[in-house]
């Protein structure tokens, strides 16, 4: 089951830090960032129900 | 793959296979039960296969000599097992080249080294390379060395009239045309199989448009003998490489070109040569043996069974070469369908039999599209996300191990899993942690002097472990008392038992079998429950 409420100790820093990853990259480089972060994370997750699940509600 | 050969010199030498009049254009001849049209990889397997179980065949192909183009390359373990009946895989593995491992590379640094055998212990490795040419020079030799075959090159089929019991097959010939009666007609025609033009039917699926040129050539030097897969290699740094060995010395370059690349520009041989001098440096010498620039296409036919008639190898399906799914399918298909074909001939199973061969390999082709359109799309990325997640992959790939997984150069073939066949019957004991279940091939492994697969019979084979308690009628009974690898591979028991069919697919095991639990799975197997 994904997590649907707050499961980071210090969701500011956390959020900041992603976004400030991608200053100073181009378009192209935030894609190539984005999906690499997504591969490392989906690795680490592991769990196959929650990536589908994130998948599903994470569509615009 | 649809390729426009450039019609180079090849050093391998064309032999002509003798046309003889036909019987039937002076009013003799009989019906057949099984005629063939075409003489590929599918359709001399199936002939050699029916041969085997008595049941005898015309195979007829529209001209008279093997595969223009070494085109199917890499033989699997799967079909070297099924052609080692015929007498001809020993020749193949020494003629050809054995490869096991292979080396996928970004730019100039390999990132992902694969070993597709890592454990001893089968009689054939996971590939042997060996151009079609040859391939089909065995089978070929192996079909004129039998009397039940009749092969008949320059024999064109050009009509197809489907009856309830049978099929009228209308041939062209360099003398005039006949007329073949036939119970059964087994098309493995090809991609462009007259046969399912002439009965229009439908050959759905999807269109690549990338276009890949393949430069067979004579490399005088020292040749890799493993698989190599080069993403964005400095000697062609907008594209993909493959490069594989085969026999001969010869080794094939696969070039990816993109959508815009000029088909008839890209063959030219000095253009060819300055890819080439690129990728081996300056120092090489090579001679050109076949150039061709294809795309290709994964399509499949919606049935492969249409009453009398049937579909076998690439007339019924198509895939990307990546995986190597094209050749060894077309055997596989020819090996599960010969052996029920037998049994409807003899009148030991009904036609339903035939279904079973429509539902399982139209599953196998399934998943061989399926892996067959996930390489494409890992090596040929159609949108920019898909390529952003490619690259990704690749760049972790040498820091992370688990993206090494995830770079998908081709899934090789491997025998596909037939799950929930209504021919075979599901397991009804739980405690399995291991080994082939129904619906998937044995497994190879030692037994005595010689090989497990060696010991399944052309008909129902009933492996077991320890003294087989009953004589099951017309099944072989092969009782295996030795300790190893056999036992971990099947995950035994004293007891353990599993009823494998003559394509060498478990159609079912048990635990602890009766003589009825048996004699029931072998009634199901035959499509006669």
């Amino acid at each position: 089951m994904l997590q649907r409420t707050l499961n980071l100790a210090h969701p500011d820093d956390i959020y900041n830090a992603i976004v400030d990853a991608h200053k100073e990259l181009s378009e192209e480089q935030c894609r190539t960032f984005d999906a690499r972060l997504i591969l490392l994370l989906v690795n680490h997750i592991g769990d196959e129900a929650v990536i589908r699940e994130a998948l599903k509600e994470a569509r615009p | 793959m649809d390729g426009a050969g450039a019609g180079r010199l090849s050093s391998y030498d064309y032999r002509h296979y003798p046309y003889r009049r036909p019987a039937e254009l002076d009013g003799k001849g009989s019906r057949r039960p099984v005629v063939i049209a075409g003489a590929g990889l599918a359709g001399p397997t199936l002939a050699l296969s029916l041969a085997l179980r008595g049941v005898p065949s015309v195979l007829l192909d529209d001209d008279d000599t093997v595969s223009f183009g070494s085109r199917s390359i890499c033989q699997a373990q799967h079909s070297l097992e099924i052609w080692d009946r015929f007498g001809i895989a020993q020749r193949m593995v020494e003629k050809g080249i054995t490869w096991e491992e292979g080396e996928v590379y970004l730019r100039d640094q390999p990132i992902y080294h694969f070993n597709l055998a890592p454990e001893p212990g089968h009689k054939f490795p996971a590939f042997v390379n060996l151009q079609q040419y040859y391939v089909e020079e065995y089978l070929y030799d192996a079909c004129l060395a039998e009397k039940r075959i009749e092969l008949r090159p320059r024999n064109k089929v050009v009509g197809v009239s489907p009856r309830t019991d049978g099929v009228l097959v209308e041939v062209e010939t360099p003398d005039g045309r006949y007329t073949l009666e036939a119970d059964w007609l087994v098309a493995c025609d090809g991609v462009r199989s007259p046969v399912r033009h002439l009965l229009g039917l439908p050959f759905p699926g999807e269109v690549f448009h990338d276009q890949f040129l393949i430069a067979d050539i004579k490399l005088l030097g020292e040749l890799p003998k493993e698989r190599r897969f080069w993403f964005y290699p400095p000697f062609h740094p907008t594209n993909s490489v493959l490069l594989h060995r085969q026999a001969d010395n010869i080794l094939r370059a696969d070039f990816q070109l993109g959508h815009d690349a000029d088909p008839e520009e890209e063959k030219k041989p000095e253009n060819v040569d300055k890819r080439l001098r690129q990728m081996f440096g300056p120092e090489a010498r090579w001679q050109h043996e076949w150039t061709s620039v294809y795309t290709f296409t994964c399509r499949m036919m919606e049935r492969f069974v249409h009453g009398r008639v049937v579909f076998a190898g690439d007339a019924a399906h198509v895939v990307s070469p990546f995986g190597a799914r094209g050749g060894n399918a077309a055997v596989a298909d020819a090996d599960n369908l010969a052996w029920k074909l037998a049994l409807v001939l003899k009148g030991e199973a009904p036609d339903g039999l035939i279904a079973s061969y429509d539902s399982e390999r139209r599953a196998a082709a399934r998943e061989n599209i399926l892996n067959s359109t996930r390489s494409t799309d890992f090596i040929t990325p159609k949108f920019p996300a898909s390529r952003a997640f490619r690259d990704a992959t690749l760049s972790l790939a040498r820091d992370f191990p688990f993206a090494r997984a995830l770079i998908n150069s081709g899934r090789l073939s491997v025998p596909t899993v037939q799950a929930g066949s209504p021919i075979d019957t599901p397991d009804a004991d739980a405690d399995w942690s291991s080994g082939p279940a129904p619906g998937q091939a044995v497994v190879d492994a030692p037994l005595g002097n010689g090989w497990l697969v060696d010991r399944v019979g052309l008909g129902f084979t009933l492996l077991t472990f320890g003294k087989c308690a009953f004589t099951p009628p017309g099944i072989t009974v092969v009782e295996i008392e030795e300790d190893g690898l056999v036992r971990q591979r099947y995950d035994a028991r004293p007891g353990t038992a599993y009823l494998v069919r003559p394509d060498r697919y478990v159609a079912a095991r048990w635990r602890q079998p009766s003589a009825e639990m048996v004699q029931s799975a072998l009634e199901r197997g035959k499509g006669r429950s």
